[in-house]
């Protein structure tokens, strides 16, 4: 694929990793500087209609400020009328030196007219929790904690909305949940939250663990989708996001 | 910054990056977003043996501070110098210096994350007088002794610059220098003395900055006193001039920065390109410490803005850019310009640009309707003062008819809001220059009426607090009780009309930022001991603490009604009275009595020269396009000086102030 063929308007869908120093930047932060790069990088983004026309930019679930991840996606609607859109494939290298440091954009695709939103079609996201250096003890208690938590029934939290107090159960909405201890000594937690019908917060797992662990990182790994009856991702990854094989080591 | 085994030893001990120390901690605090630097535009720092290290600080948060165009055109300058390196640090809020405390992590840079210890100087930009607890607290966090006459041989040189040095007095124990003036080729200088007695004891050091034109040392000078007054201030080392002189850059042409604004990667104010359009301004609104002491007026040419404009916007992706300066719709044909930037296909075509102030005529509505072609919500305007007597005093010379044509024209342009900026607490005013403010509104709502269903005014109103190098510097200031009363009084007038709402700033704060203003070395005690109660962040109301201030000033047996409400004498010896503005003493009293006389002053722009001294006395002169005055009404000719209000033009002679020793209420000719 070469260049967009001309339609009223080009649906492109972005993917882009999250890492280092601009993790602390929120969920906004992060919109209004995907917004002037795409400014800064020439596309010829779309409006919207109005008194104070909008680019059109679409974004997926938010990220909560602090964490980071390989999985972020965002949608654009671009207009050929207003200039040569280029390759799709071209994007990630256009947008890169227009985005902060730690801010890489990894994959581009077209989207099929009618593709449900972002926020519509995740199901579930992925999480690492990487917890530092972890003794044996501190293992064994967490690996119990995990069947622990994996065997209950339901698991009733407490939560404040609206100024009122509910209880949740947590359960149905943990999807995947496991506990390994890397090669030099540090826990990694990881879980796969569902997001239908509401997104669970890695925060609220943390807090159904009675040792409370404190991660040093929280790294969403994934977002999940469903197409054909099958679990996949918004969009592949041709190679692995560059951060993962650095974190890795 | 002794001599040692390395030539940087500032940078050797201790300048690793604090981050891994730091990340931690920014997890619990809020808006962790604004520790982390990695702005667009921001320079990759080149440390280097030899290299002067400036750490350019702003005592408030990073949303207030990153704008700052001072602070980022200085930290280009020091950065393009092969000898200097500069990063940037802002006040941590409150929560995370709580955790830096309790963690033992000193304040850093947000560019590399060093230590701010690790630099050679610390220069703070003071911008307000509520920050200075802020400064104090900015110097402890660094690992460095709040008082300069503490600070060994290794301690950074804290040097501060920006409007409040103008009278840093109250500051003196803890600046090791101050810079008078414009920044950029003084920073240049006190380099190269660094760089030419780096590990000379710091005495050596001081002395040799005392002979850099702007460059004032607080301890080089002896200050008597005689009880509660004043008697001198001198020097004591041979180098330290009896008068530290202003620095002023002759030419904004050949200083196009910032060149590279930084882009943040969160929420600040003013998050747009800035571009200065010119400094300086001779309207003489005689309450107006900014304009006093940047004269005089420098246009950048009108081709430097545009290109400044154009490449800006293409660096930084902004789409909206605002040309600044202390009263723009001055600038010499900004109409052309504001209609160039719009129709430049260079500036990408969606540019929004706007005026941080905008002239009270219809010419001012003229240029905000060719910059606003969407949307119209609000308009603000600035008359200052209720009654055109009022107005008189303060030379701000606006008729009402030119009001009331501008606010016109705005609600029949489509605007539905206008916002009006007033002082109270202004010399000689009456409860009824006060009660003029609510006819004011009441009349503007009226106007608007005419064009919408539902118009909308606010009147906003601040306290007025006398700032040094003006002609108020003699001013006794309102009590905070007597500014309570007055906003009571015209909150009850204004409750009474439909469609008029009132804001005021919290008068408290007035006598804080009084006592600072105006105050001697002996406040220096009470800063401190404000700072070391915990009374950090004091221009957030949410943080003000009277209690504090007032405690401070008991304990040290200073009185605060000395200090902000009494009038001074023409023979007073003024704290700042070593330093200059280029102002002659004799003119500014000249211009308080003529302002107690109610006699106005035209724009020496486009009449002849009255020698302020602001040229004269440095043999510089305006730069300004157009030797004609701008179109529009009183603002516009600044000649009608006469007419205006409904009352006659008074060209009476000077009336001798009503001195009195104590506190005053309601002003110097007091009729309240
Ligand atoms: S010296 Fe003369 S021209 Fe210059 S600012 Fe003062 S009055 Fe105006």
């Amino acid at each position: 694929m070469s260049g967009i063929p001309f339609l009223p308007v080009v649906k492109v869908r972005l993917r882009y990793s999250k890492y280092g120093k601009v993790r602390f930047l929120s969920h906004r932060d992060l919109a209004r500087i995907v917004e002037r790069s795409v400014r800064l990088a020439g596309l010829p983004v779309a409006y919207s209609e109005g008194f104070s026309p909008r680019p059109r930019l679409h974004f997926g679930l938010a990220l909560s400020t602090g964490y980071e991840s390989d999985a972020e996606f965002f949608d654009v609607d671009l207009d050929p009328s207003k200039g040569d859109p280029g390759a799709v494939e071209a994007l990630p290298g256009r947008l890169a030196p227009c985005l902060p440091p730690g801010v890489t954009v990894t994959a581009a695709v077209l989207l099929d007219p009618g593709t449900p939103s972002l926020q519509e079609a995740v199901t579930s996201c992925t999480w690492r929790f990487e917890l530092g250096p972890t003794d044996d003890a501190a293992a064994s208690e967490l690996a119990a904690e995990v069947a622990g938590l994996l065997a209950a029934e339901q698991l009733v939290v407490t939560l404040e909305r609206k100024g009122k107090q509910v209880d949740e159960d947590l359960r149905p909405l943990i999807l995947g949940l496991s506990f390994e201890r890397t090669v030099d000594g540090d826990g990694v937690l990881h879980a796969e939250l569902g997001t239908k019908p509401r997104s669970v917060r890695p925060a609220e797992l943390l807090a159904a663990f009675r040792s409370s662990p404190e991660p040093q990182r929280v790294v969403r790994t994934h977002q999940w989708t469903m197409r054909d009856g099958q679990r996949c991702e918004p969009i592949g990854l041709v190679a692995p996001s560059p951060h993962a094989e650095v974190r890795a080591s | 910054m002794s001599q040692g085994p390395t030539p940087n030893p500032g940078f050797a001990a201790g300048s690793e990056s604090i981050w891994g120390r730091l990340e931690p901690l920014l997890s619990r605090v809020q808006k962790p977003a604004r520790y982390i630097g990695c702005e667009a535009g921001a320079r990759e720092p080149q440390w280097g043996p030899g290299k002067v290290s400036w750490l350019l600080v702003y005592p408030d948060t990073y949303e207030i501070g990153l704008p700052n165009q001072g602070l980022q055109i200085l930290y280009e300058i020091l950065n393009e110098r092969p000898d200097a390196v500069a990063e940037r640090a802002y006040a941590p809020w409150i929560d995370l210096e709580a955790e830096l405390r309790a963690h033992g992590v000193p304040l850093f840079s947000v560019d590399t994350h060093r230590p701010a210890g690790a630099f050679d100087l610390l220069a703070f930009n003071l911008s307000a007088e509520l920050t200075y607890t802020n400064l104090i607290n900015c110097i402890d966090l660094a690992g460095v002794p709040v008082r300069a006459a503490e600070r060994g041989p290794d301690d950074p040189y804290v040097v501060a610059g920006g409007h409040c040095t103008y009278n840093p007095e109250p500051l003196a124990d803890f600046l090791d220098f101050v810079v008078l003036g414009d920044g950029e080729e003084v920073v240049s200088e006190i380099t190269e003395v660094m760089v030419a007695h780096r590990g000379a004891p710091r005495e050596t050091v001081l002395r040799a900055l005392c002979r850099v034109e702007g460059v004032y040392v607080p301890s080089a000078y002896e200050v008597t006193y005689e009880g509660q007054r004043l008697v001198a201030v001198e020097p004591r080392w041979p180098e330290a001039p009896e008068r530290v002189e202003k620095r002023t850059v002759a030419d904004l042409a050949e200083w196009p920065y910032p060149k590279n604004q930084l882009v943040p990667l969160t929420e600040v104010v003013h998050d747009r390109l800035n571009v200065e359009v010119f400094r300086g301004c001779t309207r003489g609104c005689r309450f107006c410490q900014a304009g006093m002491i940047t004269r005089p007026v420098r246009e950048r040419p009108a081709d430097q803005v545009r290109t400044m404009v154009a490449e800006g916007l293409r660096r930084t992706g902004y789409d909206e850019v605002a040309l600044t300066s202390l009263s723009t719709a001055d600038f010499s044909g900004i109409a052309d310009v504001v209609k160039g930037i719009i129709d430049d296909p260079a500036c990408g075509g969606n540019v929004s640009v706007s005026l941080p102030s905008l002239r009270v005529d219809a010419f001012g509505v003229d240029i905000a309707a060719e910059l606003q072609k969407g949307r119209r919500t609000g308009l603000t305007f600035a008359p200052e003062a209720g009654t055109w007597r009022m107005r008189q005093v303060i030379n701000k010379l606006i008729r009402e008819e030119d009001l009331y044509e501008a606010v016109e024209s705005a609600y029949s342009q489509g605007w539905r809001r206008v916002k009006l900026y007033f002082l109270t607490g202004l010399p000689t005013e009456t409860d009824e220059d006060t009660l003029g403010i609510a006819e004011l509104g009441r009349n503007c709502v009226e106007l608007g009426r005419k064009h919408t269903k539902s118009p909308s005014v606010t009147v906003s109103v601040g306290g007025f607090v006398p700032k040094p190098f003006t002609p108020f510097q003699w001013f006794g200031q309102n009590t905070v009780v007597e500014l309570q009363r007055k906003i009571h009084l015209l909150r009850d007038e204004v409750r009474k009309n439909r469609g008029v709402q009132m804001k005021w700033h919290d008068p408290r704060a007035s006598l804080a930022e009084g006592l600072m203003s105006r105050g001697d070395r002996r406040l220096g005690r009470v800063v401190e001991e404000v700072w070391r109660r915990g009374g950090t962040f004091q221009e957030w109301s949410e943080c003000f603490r009277l209690d504090l201030w007032e405690e401070a000033m008991a304990t040290h047996g200073l009185d605060p009604d000395w200090y902000t409400y009494r009038h001074r004498t023409e023979d007073e010896v003024l704290p700042w009275d070593h330093l200059s503005a280029g102002l002659h003493k004799d003119f500014l009293w000249q211009d308080w009595q003529d302002s107690l006389a109610e006699v106005g002053l035209p724009d020496c722009r486009w009449t002849p020269c009255y020698d302020c001294g602001a040229c004269t006395g440095y043999g510089i002169e305006h730069i300004v396009a157009s030797a004609t005055p701008p179109a529009g009404g009183s603002q516009g000719t600044g000649q009608d000086l006469g007419t205006g209000g409904l009352l006659p033009p008074v060209l009476a002679e000077a009336v001798p102030v009503s001195i009195s020793a104590g506190p005053s209420g309601a002003g110097a000719g007091g009729a309240a």
